[in-house]
């Protein structure tokens, strides 16, 4: 056992461990996605109610994710949720202005995430826009509410 | 009534001085700092030996509680339909709770011991106290590299746990069970957040890495230098390792996650 293989072998070790954060950081947390946002632009939503979503939840279109909830914020003005989309910057100039967003859940009792639907327009939506067709999230205690309601009314 | 009360005063005393003594022993290897710098082959050495000779046993033990997880898992959330969900489950329950705990247990067992026994024999040998006629500070020159070693390699070991943990649930989900590969990586990126899950699995690593070789170390220095005496430091390194790891888990995951 020479001092040289010991040498080389804690270097490989320690570079191995490196990898491995790395690995950890981006591929596992995906903190490149947060950090990297020249391959992103941004987007804003409103909704009357957001439900269960939370910041890093997918945005999908057709059911492929093509970007990520940055941030969820009470808009003081006209007392909605003020979304934050990332959207990839693949779907640049590709979503049109009449695009409508609904947050939908995955499964019975998956995460909440946010659909978009295309829409017909000729003008596209840019970098800082606004979707102005939003849907809120379905809140299982008003449906059943109303439906109690209207189980009453019959 | 008498020679009762004297026990027990004798028995908290001992454990008094005992604790006293390892803290002593703490510091003045952490001082050391300096002299270990100096001296890095003593530092490489004790790396290769606490470290890369652990990586074996860290890879397959890994490997293995990644693949049952994943199984595991599978089975529990393939009946509400949320299969999908698997990449989050094994990427959080390793990087929170499995890979520093297990990563720290198996290196009590592996590294702590090996270096309790090592530090004893060289007490039971005089080779210390022969170190200091000749004026070497045995701290500075065995127990400082070995406690440095001790605290760069565990976390590192449990970096590697857990990237070979979260893969070998790919292999039995993804591979094995047909979990969509896309949803098993996006689901663990949308949930994991780096600042959160990673980084505090790190810092628990970091805290078992000082406690475990500092016990390990002072088990070693402290021993009573008959073979006896080496068997029984080597056990209790294990033993008071193992229960420190699992109680101060505890501890950090109420710190750390408990704030609901």
């Amino acid at each position: 056992m020479t001092t040289r293989w010991i040498e080389v072998s804690v270097g490989a070790f320690v570079v191995a461990a490196g990898l491995a954060f790395i690995v950890l950081a981006m591929k596992v947390s995906g903190l490149d996605y947060r950090s990297d946002d020249k391959s992103t632009y941004t987007v804003y939503a409103h909704f009357n109610n957001v439900g269960g979503l939370k910041p890093r939840a997918k945005v999908t279109m057709a059911g492929v994710t093509i970007g990520r909830v940055d941030s969820i914020q009470i808009d003081p003005q006209w007392y909605d949720a003020r979304v934050t989309l990332k959207i990839d910057n693949s779907m640049k100039n590709k979503l049109s202005e009449d695009t409508s967003a609904m947050i939908l859940t995955s499964g019975l009792l998956g995460e909440n995430y946010i659909g978009l639907i295309v829409g017909a327009e000729e003008e596209m939506i840019q970098d800082g826009g606004q979707i102005r067709d939003t849907q809120p999230a379905l809140v299982l205690e008003d449906l059943i509410g109303k439906f109690l309601s209207s189980m009453g009314k019959e | 009534m008498i020679s009762f009360l004297q026990t027990t005063g004798k028995r908290v005393l001992d454990i008094l001085a005992g604790l006293g003594r390892s803290a002593q022993l703490l510091i003045a290897a952490l001082l050391g700092v300096r002299y270990v710098l100096k001296n890095f082959h003593l530092l490489i050495k004790q790396i290769y030996v606490t470290g890369v000779l652990s990586i074996a046993i860290i890879s397959v033990s890994g490997l293995f509680i990644g693949m049952v997880l994943g199984l595991q898992g599978y089975s529990i959330l393939v009946d509400f339909g949320a299969e999908d969900a698997l990449g989050q489950m094994v990427a959080l329950t390793l990087l929170r709770e499995l890979s520093p705990v297990v990563a720290a247990l198996l290196f009590a067992g592996r590294a702590g011991s090996a270096l309790t026994a090592e530090i004893g024999l060289m007490k039971a040998t005089e080779q210390l106290a022969s170190m200091e006629m000749i004026g070497v500070d045995p701290v500075k020159r065995v127990i400082a590299p070995r406690l440095y070693a001790g605290i760069i390699a565990l976390p590192l070991l449990c970096i590697i746990f857990s990237v070979i943990g979260i893969w070998g649930g790919m292999l039995v989900g993804v591979e094995w069970l047909g979990v969509f590969d896309g949803s098993y990586w996006g689901n663990m990126q949308a949930s994991v957040t780096f600042g959160h899950d990673v980084l505090n699995g790190i810092i628990k690593s970091i805290v078992f890495a000082i406690v475990v070789t500092w016990i390990a170390v002072f088990q070693g220095y402290d021993l009573i230098p008959t073979s006896e005496g080496i068997s029984r430091a080597t056990t209790k390194t294990v033993v008071y390792g193992s229960l420190a790891v699992l109680g101060l888990d505890f501890v950090l995951t109420a710190l750390m996650f408990g704030d609901f």
